[in-house]
This record gives structure tokens, sequence and C-alpha cells, in this order.
């Protein structure tokens, strides 16, 4: 149990100093999930790829995500996948509907050029008005820039 | 609304008469009954609103009169408490050296008697400074119309004293923000441009955003999501059945819906393969044709006030900018060339202005420039200020303000008005948090 702690402390300090991933992203396996479930998915697969302001092009974490989950997703070929696109509070709510759309589909089309069927993945933005975390500073606006891969 | 209106310019041999007497008169220089609100620096007019005689409700109508004038920044209302002539005869001129010893440049009498289901009202806008009727009118309409009728007074005193339509008699269509940000109720309301009558025309159930009038009020346009998290698109509601109609039946996302200013048609964006383009439907035939194409984000598109041109912002040349084309697509232009990202760009009902929202250094700002680009001047600026949306005199501007969030709390999001000069801002009544304001064209009498 220490030992499983001490972990958690290592994987934690990695996080923070990469500064780009989430919590619930690409945490090792530290808890025991049932393997193939929405909840391992998310804590060990990583749901989330971040990007720069105003851009849709997907960063070299965010592959090492998407090819996290490409993976997991040939072996569980049982979801259908909605990639939604968010974007930070820094733009207008109309140009933001559209780069979320932008951010989603560039996760889509990585997703698919990894041979991940694309009947199998829809997108929808969500533009700026489903912020997570909820904050008005860089850390928040960060995390906000955002392409979450949601299980169905 | 069944409402009829006459000039009411009887007596008026009396009216001249009192001209006459009182143009011996001391007047005080500093104080006319006129006022230039393009000029650099104005001083707000003194104006004094007594209440209505007849029916209780003269008293509400003269409030509601005070209120409008008061909050267009162009009008000092002097409180009732500092008038000297009391128990004034609706019909006969005032006392002017009464009124100017009270500083006011303009009194305003009037009655409202409601009878066999009907009221009717009249009023009389008196010059104090030159000692005659400025303007009067007389209306009949139904009893439970009298706050439209009192704004319909403020919009003719307006123009009597700008020479500018009046905006009071208007709606505004909001988006009614609740609930914490992560999971945000967004609801399209629409109350009358002073908050009152406030209703909310979607459930809720999921996100409704930019609501925008027709010319006639009947209908709005908006962009709404679906259940189920199937893609947001673009509705046309009727705002008194509030039945409603799918307009963006397409696989993709639709939004950002405008009316062109014939009703005729509606503009929009569509997105396909993460790709945003401006499209025109004919909501006559439902038939889509596309005005723009290529990979960039083309989104916020807004017609010319007669109809012929487009503006829009687009991210083709790298960041976000605006540009002018055809109402049917074709002859695109850049028109804005300043430092920072351009977007929401609105072109004013007189034609003159286009405004938009601006991103610099960090901070957000409401500006206007001349529809050609050039003649750029910002207005209002903030952490977070969008969505520029014109009265119908074109004088006057509302917008959203959103306050930075802290503590993973929402910071407050608040509409505001301000004038073409920037001078005078003030933050509009709103039952709920707000965003996203739309103003109605004047209401159709």
């Amino acid at each position: 149990m220490r030992m499983i702690k001490a972990l958690t402390a290592i994987a934690a300090m990695i996080l923070i100093a990469a500064c780009s991933n989430d919590q619930q992203a690409a945490a090792p396996a530290t808890t025991t999930v049932t393997p193939g479930s929405v909840a391992d998915f998310r804590q060990n697969v990583g749901d989330r790829v971040f990007f720069d302001t105003d851009q849709s092009t997907i960063r070299e974490d965010g592959r090492q995500t998407l090819n996290r989950q490409a993976e997991w997703l040939k072996k569980y070929g049982n979801y259908q996948i909605t990639v939604e696109g968010h974007c930070d509070e820094r733009g207008t709510r109309e140009y933001n509907l559209a780069l979320g759309e932008r951010r989603a589909n560039a996760a889509r089309q990585y997703l698919v050029a990894q041979g991940i069927p694309a009947a199998r993945i829809k997108t929808i933005s969500y533009g700026k008005e489903r912020p997570d975390p909820v904050g008005s500073d860089e850390a928040a606006w960060a995390r906000n820039r955002r392409a979450v891969t949601a299980l169905q | 609304m069944n409402t009829r209106f006459d000039m009411m310019l009887p007596r008026r041999q009396t009216i001249l008469g009192g001209v006459a007497l009182a143009a011996g008169a001391a007047r005080p220089a500093n104080a006319q009954l006129t006022i230039d609100m393009t000029k650099p620096s104005f001083e707000p007019v003194p104006i004094a609103i007594v209440d209505f005689k007849g029916d209780k409700v003269g008293a509400d109508i003269a409030g509601v009169v005070r209120n409008d004038l008061q909050n267009s920044g162009l009008f000092r209302s002097i409180p009732p408490s500092a008038f000297i002539q009391q128990n004034m005869d609706p019909n006969a001129p005032p006392r002017f050296p009464d009124w100017r010893s009270v500083g006011a440049a303009g009194v305003v009498v009037g009655q409202a008697t409601t009878s066999g289901g009907n009221i009717k009202v009249d009023f009389r806008l008196w010059d104090v400074v030159v000692g005659q009727q400025a303007t009067g009118l007389s209306f009949t309409s139904q009893p439970d119309k009298w706050r439209r009728l009192a704004h319909i007074i403020a919009d003719a005193i307006y123009k009597r004293v700008t020479g500018e339509e009046g905006y009071f008699d208007t709606r505004v269509a909001y988006v009614a923000e609740t609930g914490p940000l992560g999971n945000r109720v967004k609801r399209i309301a629409i109350m009358d441009q002073d908050g009152f009558n406030t209703r909310y025309i979607t459930d809720g159930k999921t996100i409704a955003l930019t609501p925008r009038f027709s010319p006639t009020l009947q209908e709005i346009v908006y962009m709404a999501y679906g259940e189920n998290n199937a893609p947001p698109r673009v509705y046309l509601q009727n705002v008194e059945s509030n039945r409603r109609e799918l307009l963006g039946n397409f696989p993709g996302m639709s939004f950002a819906p405008r009316f062109s200013p014939d009703g005729t048609k509606v503009v929009m964006s569509i997105s396909a393969d993460g790709n945003t383009d401006i499209y025109e439907m004919d909501l006559r035939g439902r038939a889509l044709r596309r005005l723009t194409s290529g990979p960039a984000i083309d989104t916020s598109p807004c017609y010319s006030n007669d109809g012929t041109q487009i503006v829009f912002n687009s991210d083709r040349g790298g960041t976000q900018q605006l540009y002018v084309m055809g109402a049917g697509g074709g002859g695109e232009r850049r028109i804005s060339f300043g430092e920072g990202r351009y977007a929401t760009p609105v072109w004013s009902p007189r034609g003159d202005f286009i405004a938009f929202t601006k991103i610099s250094g960090g901070s957000f700002g409401i500006g206007v420039m001349r529809s050609d680009g050039s003649g750029e001047r910002m207005l209002a600026n903030g952490f977070l200020v969008e969505g520029p949306t014109w009265a119908p005199n074109g004088r006057v501007l509302a917008f959203f303000r959103q306050q930075p969030n802290s503590g993973g709390r929402a910071g407050s999001v608040t509409l505001h008005q301000i004038d073409i000069t920037g001078r005078f801002e003030r933050q509009m009544p709103t039952q709920t948090d707000a965003s996203d304001p739309a103003w109605s064209p004047l209401i159709p009498q």
C-alpha cells in the first residue's frame, strides 16, 4: 500500500513537470479498475488531448495519448466514440464553436489514421460552453483547449 | 397592438399666445431642449416629467418615461420632489418661470384615462427655454399595453430632442445563464428593453445560444444543442406560439444564424469535417446556397442594412479578421487591419458603422469602424466583453461583460448598453446572468 502511494506521488510529479496532461489521463495503473471499462480508458489511457492557443494541431504529447487511445479502442471494439472539441474562454462564442469543431476533427482524423473506423467516431463542438476546469488563468485555459474522447 | 396615434395639436392659438408671452422672459444659457449626441461633449438635457393625470397608471407611465430617458445618458430627469408647480392642467401651458427655476429645459405633462376597455393617453412636451409646445401625441390602446405606451412617449421625446429615432419601444433577446459553469443552463429569454416582461422561450434542457430577431419580431433564430449529444443546430421559432422549426438540418453543426433585413433569408455557418463555411438559406423554399469555401473558419455573418453585402469573420489570413463580400458570395475583401483578432461584426441598421469584438493584448474590446474599415474606435474594454448588437437607431449598442472566474466559481455575466461615442455605459437589468444580447427593431405599431 505504501509502495502504491509512492508511485502515485512520482506520477503526480511527472505530470506537473509535463504540465500538459490531465490528472485522470496517462496515470499508470495504480488503482484497480475493470479492464475495458470507461474508467479504465480514462485512468489508464487518458481521455483528452490539449492544444495551443487558437490552434488545432495535435501536439507531440497529444499524439502519444491518441496512440494509446487507438490501441485501447481496437482492443475494445464495442464502444462508439464521440470526440468533443473545447476551447478556452479567450475567444468569441461563435468562432470558438468552429474552433472546437476543428479540434475534435483533428483528433478524430488522427484516430482514423491509427486504424479506428471513421464510422465509429462522431464529433461535437462545445466551444467555450463547457469549461473543465473552471478558472480564468493560463493554467485553466491550457486545460480547456482540449479534445475529449467520450465513449458510449 | 391596435394603437391609434394622433398628433395632438389642438389649442394651437393658445399655445402660440403663450410663446409670445414667454419670449420676453430671461433664458438660462446652459439648458437647451436639443442635444447633438455626436458632439465630443455635451451636458444631459434636464427634463421634468410630471406624473400623468387621470388614472393611477398615469404615475406609472411617467415613471417609465423618466427611467427610459435617464438611462439613455442624454437626459437628466429632475426629481419630482423639486417641482414647484403642482396640480397642472395637462392641456394648458405650464408656468414656465417655475420650470426655469428648477433648471428644466423641458417639461412633460399628460393624462391617462381608461374607459370602455381602452386606455387613452396623451402628453405634451413643453420647451421651457422658448416657452412653447415642442411635441404632443395622443394614443388609444388596450390597458395592459400601458408600458408600451410609455416607451412610445419616451421615444417621441427622445426624437424631438436628439433628432434621432428612439429605441425604447423595443425588446432584447439574450441567453439567460444559471447554474455552475461546468454544467451551465443556457436558455433564450426575451425582455422589454428596460428589463420588464421577461419570458423564457427555450426550456433549458439543452444549451441554446445566439438569438436574433426577425425584422418583424415575430420570430427568432438561434442555435441549440440536441438531446443525447446531437450536434448543435439552427432553429427558427415563433415567439408568440413558441412553435419551433429545425432550419439547419444537416449532418454537421449549424450555428451563427442571422436574418436578412427583409426577413426572407437566414445566413449561417455550417461545419463539415471540421471546416466551417457560410451558407444562405432562403426561407421561402428552404433552398441552401453556399457563400464561402476553403479550409478557413468563416463565421459570424451579418447582412448590411440594405441586404446587398455580408460582413463576417475568418481566419483565412492566419488570424481572425473581418471581411466583406456580396450577399450572394464573392468579392471577399478584408476590412480590419488593426492589431489583434477581430470577431462578431454587426452592421449598423443605418449602414454607417460596423461594430465588432476585438481581442488584443490579453483583453477584449467592443469597437466600431466605418463599413469600409476606416475610422476604427474602441468604445468599451474589459477582461471579456463580447457580442455587440445595435439598437434600431444605430446610435446605441448592447453587449455582454463577463468577469473572471475564481475559486472554481463563475464570474458574473451581464448585459450593458453604450452610446456610439463610448461616453455613457450602463448595465441592463436582467433576472439572471445574461449573455448574447440581440436588440430588436422597433416593435411594429
